[in-house]
Formats: structure tokens, C-alpha cells, sequence
């Protein structure tokens, strides 16, 4: 599963950090980080954390 | 043999409490039909930006409708169609245009409307503007014109937040409400100062601890009279008086409907199986804190009742255990005000004393809200780096209170 953020879009509210933060975190500047690619074990995390961004920045892919 | 006709669980509301309840009904195995019932005439979409980002430059539906899950085609979407009435025994919603829907499960997804000031309040003269659909978007932005007098009544969240998106575009506001300090009710004193400091440098005037008399006057030369008899001049009203639940077709079921629709845990609602509630309608217990059910007017409340509430429905209608785990989702919210970012965990509003854990208020800060030695809400004011610890660490003392603040 790949996952892509659109970072022009993002205004690091950081609720993906919270539903899935193994794959997205906060640097400390505030910005998000996140892997690129996760496992199919965290596919509803990822899915939770992409439902849960205020700015619709994330996408799944695969 | 005929083919029995297919069940049918009906969606009273569509906008994010309703999609994603749709989508999690579908998804997790409904192989019946959803209606869903939208009161707007458009596909559901994402609400905070109508009075930040969207405001500004103007709203864009395209920018603003959610990414929808594939499942959430297979449902019947009427838009522009309203419940007006509900019979939880018979299991029927009746339509505005008179018609029936018969159901086998009902979720109350209708959220809320703006508040109004109240009719004895003379403004009949002219409302002004409320923010809630992006239609309200659309036409306060149209007004927010360099220069433009902005009268903003209330100053909560949806108040200070328009506040200071026209102060951004370049307009004079002078906002009234009748509390002591900005958003004083949820957050509290202390820190409504810290924020009122905020708007008052870049240039927000605050008229407080006064109540409308009466409006006069209209678009392009209102007057606001206010109780302690003075008045406020401006082009531009908005009203940002907090918002009602809309559960009047509800009514007749002897459903405790006095601030949302009281469910239990699971959301059902009206004691029995077969109808549940989501969102910012829905009045559940929240064993985080206590048993007193409230409503939670916040971004995830839509997501987490919606899966929660999907899954209690569908146990119910198969006959099945529902999950025996207490539902304890943590609220939480942010407001964006000029460069400053106010981030919300928890219920602050339960407090009875704040504390500040990290930082101060003139710059950036951690505030604890506690009810006794309980924290039971945390807010950071401009610190979104430390968001995430300080949500882990609001959870952990939620269960065990002998958790302790590492800053």
C-alpha cells in the first residue's frame, strides 16, 4: 500500500498522527512526516487517518 | 415464491455523520439498501474551512466535497430531501413532500443548525449572515470586502474564527457577545483573555458582557443596539450564536430530545434495536469521563460514531451480540485564529480549574483542564509539535490518574 500526501494541502492538523502514528508523526517543527509505504496490516489505520484529515490531503494507492 | 422485499436501513441526514455511517454500513457487510435522506441540495462536504481557508478566498465545492469510499455509491443518496417525522415502533420516516419510508434501521445523522437570535430580539430589519453550509461561505465572502464594517454577535469558535478571517481580508470587526471573555463557555477565562489579546492586536474590537437589544438598519448600514445602550455600527452582520440540534422529526417517540437525542453507549436510541444516532446530534455517555451523555460537537465525532454506530446497527439487525466494548472516543478540535493554532483535547468545558503545563499564555502554551485532580481537556495554544504527547498523555491520566505531565 502506498500512500501519498499532498503536502500543499496539508495544514499539519495532525489527526492522521493520531489514527494511525506508525505510519504519520509530527516533526519538531510541527510538519508532518510519514512513510511513503506501509503494510497491509495498518490498512485501517492508514484508511482511518486519510478519512480523518480536515483537508482530504491523503490518498491510498494499491 | 416471491422474493421478500430487500431490507432497507434509511440515513436521516447527509452530510459527514451520514457518509461515513453509509460507508461503514455497506462495508461492513449490509447487503440491503441505504437511502440516504440529505437536507442540502449538494454531495456532503468538509465544514471547518467555511470559516478559515474557505472564507478567505471563497468556497469551492469541488476543493471541499469529501473523498468518498467506493461503497458509498451502492446507497441511495436523495438530496435536497428532509425527514419530518419518524415512527421508532412502526419503523417509518416520513418525507417532506408527504411520502413514506419504510425501514429496518434508522440512523439519526441530522447534526445542527445555526442559532438565530432569539424573535424577541427586534432584527427584523435584516438577519445578516449565519456560517454554516457553503452557501452561508459563499455569501459572506461576497461581503468581506477591504474595508467593510464587520459586526460578528458571539464570540465563540465560529465567531472568533470569522473575526479573524475578515480582519485578514482587510475589514474593521467589532464583535459582541454577551460572555466576559471569547469562548469563554468551553475553554474558559484565562485562556479566552490569552486569545482576546490576539484579535485586539490585529485590530478586533470587543464590545462584552453585553446582549443585543435590538437590530436595525440593513445590508451596508446595520445598527446594533446593545443592553448597555450603546450601539454598533456595520455593513456587514454575521450571527455566530452557537447552533440547535435538528431533531424535531424525532418528536412523538418518547425520546428525550432536549439537547440532541439521548442514546446509550452503543448510540442507540429509544431503548431498543433497530435506530441509532450519529454525530453532532447524537447525546451518548462517554465512559472517559463520566455517565452523563453529551453531544460533542467535533471534527471525529461523525467518524468515530459512524463506525460505532454502524456496527451496533448491524449487530442489532442480525440479532447478534453488539461489541461489548465501551465506546470512548476522545474529543478533540482545533481553531485556526490568524497564525495561531488552538488545538482541544478532551472536554475542557467539564473543568473547574485550568493550569498551565508548558509555556505561557502570551506565547505558546499547554493548558490543563481539570475537574478536581481529574484532567479531563487539554489545549495547546500555538504548540502543534507537542499535539500528539499531549493527547497520549491526556488518555493515560484519563485511565489512570496517577499519570504524570512530562513536558
Amino acid at each position: 500500500m502506498r500512500i501519498n500526501v499532498d503536502l500543499a494541502l496539508c495544514q499539519n492538523y495532525g489527526q492522521c498522527v493520531f489514527a494511525a502514528p506508525d505510519v504519520f508523526d509530527l516533526d519538531d517543527a510541527g510538519e508532518l512526516v510519514y512513510q511513503a509505504s506501509a503494510e497491509e496490516t495498518a490498512r485501517a489505520d492508514v484508511e482511518a487517518a486519510a478519512m480523518a484529515c480536515p483537508v482530504q490531503a491523503i490518498t491510498i494507492e494499491g | 415464491m416471491s422474493t421478500p422485499p430487500a431490507r432497507r436501513i434509511v440515513v436521516v441526514g447527509g452530510s459527514l455523520g451520514g457518509l461515513r455511517v453509509t460507508e461503514a454500513l455497506l462495508a461492513g457487510g449490509w447487503d440491503g439498501e441505504v437511502v440516504v435522506l440529505s437536507a442540502e441540495p449538494h454531495v456532503p462536504y468538509t465544514r471547518p474551512p467555511l470559516s478559515k481557508a474557505a472564507l478567505a478566498d471563497g468556497p469551492d465545492l469541488a476543493t471541499l466535497a469529501f473523498k468518498q469510499r467506493p461503497e458509498a455509491a451502492r446507497a441511495e443518496w436523495r438530496f435536497g430531501s428532509r425527514a419530518v417525522a419518524a415512527d421508532l415502533a412502526a419503523r417509518t420516516v416520513t418525507l417532506a413532500d408527504g411520502g413514506t419510508l419504510a425501514y429496518d434501521g434508522l440512523v439519526a445523522a441530522t447534526g445542527v443548525r445555526p442559532r438565530r437570535l432569539p424573535a424577541r430580539i427586534d432584527h427584523s430589519a435584516g438577519a445578516g449572515h449565519v456560517v454554516r453550509t457553503i452557501e452561508d461561505c459563499r455569501a459572506l465572502h461576497a461581503e468581506l470586502r477591504p474595508g467593510a464594517r464587520v459586526v460578528v454577535i458571539g464570540a465563540g469558535f465560529i465567531g472568533c474564527e470569522v473575526a479573524a478571517t475578515a480582519t485578514g481580508l482587510g475589514c474593521h470587526v467589532t464583535v459582541v457577545a454577551v460572555d466576559e471573555s471569547p469562548m469563554l463557555v468551553p475553554l474558559g477565562r484565562a485562556v479566552g483573555d490569552a486569545v482576546r489579546a490576539r484579535h485586539e492586536r490585529a485590530g478586533v474590537a470587543f464590545r462584552l458582557g453585553v446582549s443585543v437589544a435590538s437590530v436595525s438598519g440593513t445590508r451596508g448600514a446595520y445598527s446594533v443596539a446593545l443592553s448597555d445602550g450603546t450601539s454598533v455600527k456595520g455593513d456587514v452582520l454575521v450571527q455566530c450564536v452557537g447552533s440547535a440540534p435538528c431533531v424535531e422529526w424525532l418528536e412523538g417517540n418518547g425520546l428525550d430530545l432536549t439537547d440532541g437525542v439521548v442514546t446509550d453507549n452503543r448510540l442507540r436510541l429509544g431503548g431498543g434495536t433497530g435506530a441509532v444516532a450519529v454525530g453532532d446530534v447524537a447525546r451518548f455517555p462517554n465512559p472517559l469521563f463520566d455517565d452523563v451523555p453529551r453531544r460533542i460537537e467535533h471534527w471525529q465525532t461523525p467518524l468515530e460514531t459512524a463506525r460505532r454506530a454502524a456496527a451496533t446497527l448491524l449487530a442489532d439487525l442480525a440479532g447478534t451480540e453488539a461489541d461489548p466494548v465501551p465506546f470512548t472516543p476522545l474529543p478533540s478540535f482545533w481553531s485556526d485564529q490568524y497564525d495561531l493554532r488552538l488545538q482541544s483535547f478532551g472536554v475542557p468545558g467539564l473543568a473547574d480549574r485550568t493550569e498551565v503545563l508548558e509555556g505561557d499564555l502570551e506565547g505558546q502554551a499547554v493548558v490543563g483542564y481539570f475537574r478536581g485532580e481529574q484532567l479531563v481537556g487539554a489545549l495547546l495554544l500555538g504548540l502543534p509539535r507537542r499535539a500528539a504527547a499531549v493527547r497520549k498523555h491526556l488518555l493515560a491520566s484519563l485511565t489512570d490518574p496517577a499519570a504524570t505531565y512530562a513536558a
